[in-house]
């Protein structure tokens, strides 16, 4: 079958960005063909640092001719519709169109528009420009004088369709200047001569003997599987790495894995500092021995070049970058070190946490409130929480995390244990980050904890305070992160924490409080506890329905919330559980018909005395005692006994419905009835809004 | 590969003289005008106007030249091996830039030394942006065996103007490619004139009082009062010229006008030294700058040079 080829070439395409513009090209092409009636059996797209490629295989020399009717008015309509007609379908006179009989209609005109098949290759040569043009690039540029937006300068277009047997055609086509052909280039410095494209199976072999490995997943798995044997035979293991593997296999055409060594002393440096200058600095592999799992004095560096000295120069010249790098994380540690944190939060005056907030040296205050008033209901010591809170930015001013800022908390945690903190208070400076994303740690020390929920509610607070919250894709300030952070710790430490009244007392330390911005806030948190719960396999229903009839601004807190919506879950789900919610639905539905039909609600106390049949009185008095024993129940949080006291409104209700007619002739029966129907709606919505329960 | 030709004293590989000399005939032979040194305190190669302001408009240029760079807070006393608050950029600027950009960039390493069939030569994404120019270009990292020697950038906004066409930039950091070249692992242990025994003088011979005076003076005496009102009149300065000169379809005095901007951008880089410039006023400040060199590179606009 045919096929086709394309490569973009250009000079290097950073490396984040070649997995998604490879997708993009193909969905950009794909799409552009089945659009113009070209069907294809499969597409795959390639991206190097120099290139994006795409091979269409399958794919039909040109579409199928296509005729389309366009039905017209009679033919005795007005001449002005007559006429309409003809310019909407392109025809110059009525001889154009032909006639169709309807025994119904009578005869009208109709259009046959009929459009000859189109040669693959004009289409491509006709969509191309256009993909160019417009292709999604996260952020593009122009160069020299033209006015073409590429990621980097785009130097070559190939276009090839090979049909059946050798022969293979180039597509012509041009793009502010550039001429598309079949010419391309092999390796920058080892193969830089031109290659003829022709099929891509061909095309691709060539590449690859010009040191080009075109797969990026390919290149990931050359580097991972030649820095595995590297490794083992000197008895290390890799530090896996997927974000930086995937970036080394962007930074070359032709990975070469080497290794080299660094000077034994700086493993005396807190590992991490190692680790972060060689990894995110130097874009190398960390190792680790293998009999004792500790840090080694190596690295594995991934070269584009296969060099005739075995690549010795290379390995020196990054052992001389990594010494120099090293050398100075080291004389940031020992500088660092000869003043304590303490010292370094005048400092932090200087620093604007944001303009409306403060410095950060005001939220640090606002932090040590905040976790001194928190430490007593997380079980923290109040003057561990709130020393916690004072040091944990300090180490926002010392000279290795001006260097190196992904290292914050941490440094602050080895310079407090250097200084003599207690350790629960220096892993608090290094835990109150966390969690810093959905898949990291939740801290878990009771002092950690404090100040990790100041560190996020004060955040929230604040921007809440400014009116500065997350819109759409916008957010900035990562709120829902830090809002997600404090549902995390609450739940995952069973803390009980009246939010609602934490965040209305701190808002008095920003800003004057607002109780109605404190609600919003309260519903954000529980908008992203619905997305955090629904993703652990709670339904959103059963959580509305749970905050329906009391949520955080009520003082109930996450954990209760959670535990509620759970045993509803089972509820629901019981068999007990479905016929009452079924009952309740039945008896909602009548309620809301006959509310309408009479213009009111049905809220009158019932009449025992109205009651003509048991199952009416039997119903009555279930709902009495479940209705005292629920508000009970809830009010000491007992949920499963709330959960059976429900359960026991089954058997009335079923009773109820199966015997009793509602809608009975005598009026005073039916509004008695009514009103129980209305007195059990509301029972059940002690424990949640079953009407948000989806069908 | 350097001529093998040349007195081993001018080869870049001994001497840092050697290395700046190569490249200035390097791109000499290339077409470039080869510039002196902008008079004047700047953090960067890129505030000299044959950068900024030639950068705007439509006329071809070409030009390479040394530029020392203030970066009062880069100041170490001399002690950092890898950091001095005054250093020298080797600039390239190319208008257009031309299409084979890159290769000239190679051959130009490789007129200094560096075999690009024996070292790992990389383009390592890197996004460049001067918000005090209020100009930004994207570009790479240049990387040699896994260390940044140069920056590479195609530039797409100066001073809040678009540029067309674009200039492509190339900024050698020549104290690191020296060091590299020449093996030794701090800056003030460079031969300076490639010479040796008593004839050999160092980076350190040059600079090192140097670095620690200004180390010094920079951190610890410079008056920031008299900083502060530094800033202000040339910044009123600035705007004053910039009024004086503007005949409404031309400008005549687009270069002292830019001028007293480099000048305020550089009190700039000394308050900050001195650590009286808060991060909120920081930002004001830089706006500031932004706001004049915007309204120097509109001035310039308005001349010939400008196109006009």
């Amino acid at each position: 079958m045919p096929e086709l080829l394309l490569e973009l070439f250009s000079e290097e395409i950073p490396a984040r960005h070649q997995r998604r513009a490879a997708e993009n090209l193909k969905k950009l092409v794909t799409d552009g063909l089945v659009e113009r009636g070209l069907l294809y059996e499969g597409a795959k797209a390639y991206a190097t640092p120099r290139r994006l490629t795409l091979n269409v295989a399958g794919l039909a020399a040109a579409s199928a001719p296509t005729k389309t009717e366009r039905k017209g008015p009679r033919t005795d309509a007005p001449e002005q519709a007559i006429a309409g007609f003809l310019r909407a379908a392109g025809l110059s006179s009525v001889e154009e169109a032909t006639v169709q009989s309807d025994p119904k209609k009578g005869d009208f005109y109709v259009a046959v528009t009929e459009k000859p098949g189109e040669r693959t290759t004009d289409v491509i040569a006709e969509i191309m420009p256009q993909i160019v043009e417009k292709f999604p690039w996260p952020k593009s540029m122009r160069w020299g004088s033209g006015r073409l937006n590429w990621i980097r300068p785009l130097r070559a277009i190939t276009a090839t369709f090979a049909t059946d047997g050798d022969e293979v055609e180039t597509i012509d086509f041009e793009i502010d200047g550039l001429k598309s052909g079949n010419i391309t280039y092999g390796h920058r410095f080892m193969a830089p001569e031109a290659i003829k494209a022709k099929r891509f199976d061909d095309y691709s072999s060539s590449l690859e003997k010009a040191k080009v490995v075109l797969d990026l997943d390919r290149r990931m798995e050359i580097i991972r599987s030649d820095a595995d044997n590297l490794a083992f035979a000197q008895g290390l293991d890799v530090i896996a790495d997927k974000g930086l593997l995937e970036e080394a296999a962007g930074l070359v055409e032709w990975p070469v894995v080497m290794m080299g060594s660094f000077d034994e002393k700086f493993l005396s440096l807190p590992e991490e500092v190692v680790t972060t200058a060689i990894r995110s600095h130097q874009k190398c592999f960390c190792l680790r021995t293998q009999s004792d799992g500790k840090l080694a004095n190596r690295f594995l560096l991934i070269s584009n070049l296969e060099a005739p000295d075995g690549g010795a120069t290379i390995v020196a010249g990054n052992e001389r970058v990594i010494h120099a790098r090293l050398s100075d994380a080291k004389f940031f540690y020992d500088t660092d070190l000869n003043t304590p944190l303490e010292d370094r939060l005048p400092k932090l005056e200087n620093m604007v946490f944001h303009e409306k907030l403060g410095t950060q040296s005001q939220r640090v205050e606002r932090l040590v409130q905040l976790a001194d008033e928190l430490a007593p209901q997380v079980g923290a010591n109040a003057t561990d929480a709130a020393r916690a809170a004072k040091l944990a930015k300090a180490d926002l001013v010392t000279d290795m995390v001006f260097e190196f800022p992904e290292l914050q908390g941490l440094m602050g945690n080895y310079y407090a244990l250097a200084q003599g903190e207690k350790p629960e208070i220096a892993s608090a400076i290094f835990n109150h980050y966390k969690p810093s994303g959905p898949s990291d740690d939740v801290p878990t020390e009771a002092v950690s904890i404090a100040v990790a929920l100041a560190d996020k509610l004060d955040v929230l607070t604040g921007f809440w305070a400014i009116d500065e919250k997350p819109t759409g894709s916008k957010d900035p300030f990562a709120l829902r992160r830090a809002a997600l952070g404090v549902i995390r710790i609450s739940l995952e430490n069973q803390l009980d924490l009246n939010l609602q009244q934490i965040v209305s007392n701190h808002m008095a330390r920003i800003a004057s409080v607002d109780e109605t911005i404190v609600a919003d806030l309260m519903s954000f948190f529980e908008d992203r506890l619905v997305v955090q719960m629904r993703d652990s396999g709670l339904a959103h229903d059963i959580l509305d329905a749970v905050l329906g009839n009391g949520g955080l601004a009520k003082g109930f807190t996450l954990p209760s919330i959670v535990t509620r919506a759970k045993k509803l879950a089972a509820l629901t789900e019981s068999e007990a559980g479905e016929s009452l919610v079924a009952g309740y639905r039945r008896a909602v539905n009548i309620l809301k018909a006959e509310e309408k039909k009479d213009g009111k609600t049905f809220a009158d106390p019932v009449d025992n005395g109205a009651f003509s049949q048991d199952e009416e009185a039997q119903l009555f008095s279930a709902i009495k005692v479940v209705n005292e024993s629920v508000a009970a129940n809830i009010a000491s949080e007992d949920f499963d006994a709330a959960m059976q006291d429900l359960a026991s409104l089954r058997t009335p209700v079923d009773a109820f419905f199966e015997n009793v007619l509602v809608n009975d002739d005598d009026p005073n029966a039916r509004v008695n009835r009514l009103n129980l129907l209305a007195r059990l709606r509301d029972t059940m919505h002690l424990i949640a809004d079953f009407s948000k329960l989806k069908g | 590969m350097s001529d093998s030709n040349i007195p081993r004293h001018m080869d870049p590989k001994n001497s840092f003289q050697g290395l700046i000399l190569t490249l200035q005939n390097f791109w000499a032979e290339k077409g470039c005008v080869i510039l002196q040194p902008y008079d004047m305190e700047m953090g960067a190669g890129t505030f000299h106007p044959a950068t900024t302001l030639r950068s705007l408009g439509p006329k071809p240029w070409r030009a390479a030249y040394v530029q020392p760079c203030r970066r009062p807070t880069d100041g170490r006393y001399g002690e950092n091996p890898n950091r001095l608050g005054h250093y020298y950029q080797f600039q390239v600027i190319l208008k257009p830039s031309p299409e084979n950009l890159q290769e000239l960039y190679l051959e130009s390493l490789y007129a200094i030394g560096i075999d690009p069939k024996v070292h790992d030569l990389r383009f390592v994404e890197d996004d460049w942006e001067s918000p005090t120019l209020g100009a930004w270009g994207l570009g790479w990292e240049c990387w040699c065996d896994g260390m940044e020697v140069s920056q590479f950038t195609y530039f797409q906004q100066v001073a809040g103007f678009e540029c067309a066409p674009v200039s492509g930039e190339l900024t050698y950091g020549l104290e690191r490619i020296a060091c590299y070249l020449q093996n030794v692992d701090s800056i003030m242990e460079l031969n300076f004139n490639g010479r040796e025994g008593d004839e050999k003088i160092s980076y350190e011979d040059v600079f090192l009082q140097a670095e620690q005076e200004f180390s010094r003076y920079n951190f610890e005496h410079a008056n920031t009062d008299m900083l502060f009102q530094h800033f202000k009149d040339a910044e009123e300065e600035c705007k004053a010229i910039l009024a004086a000169g503007d005949t409404g379809n031309q400008h005549q005095m687009a270069m002292p006008a830019y001028e007293q901007c480099i000048k305020a951008s550089h009190a700039f880089n000394l308050l900050d030294a001195r650590g009286v410039i808060s991060v909120t006023e920081r930002q004001s400040y830089i706006l500031r700058v932004r706001e004049l060199a915007k309204a120097c590179g509109g001035a310039w606009l308005k001349t010939e040079s400008g196109g006009a």
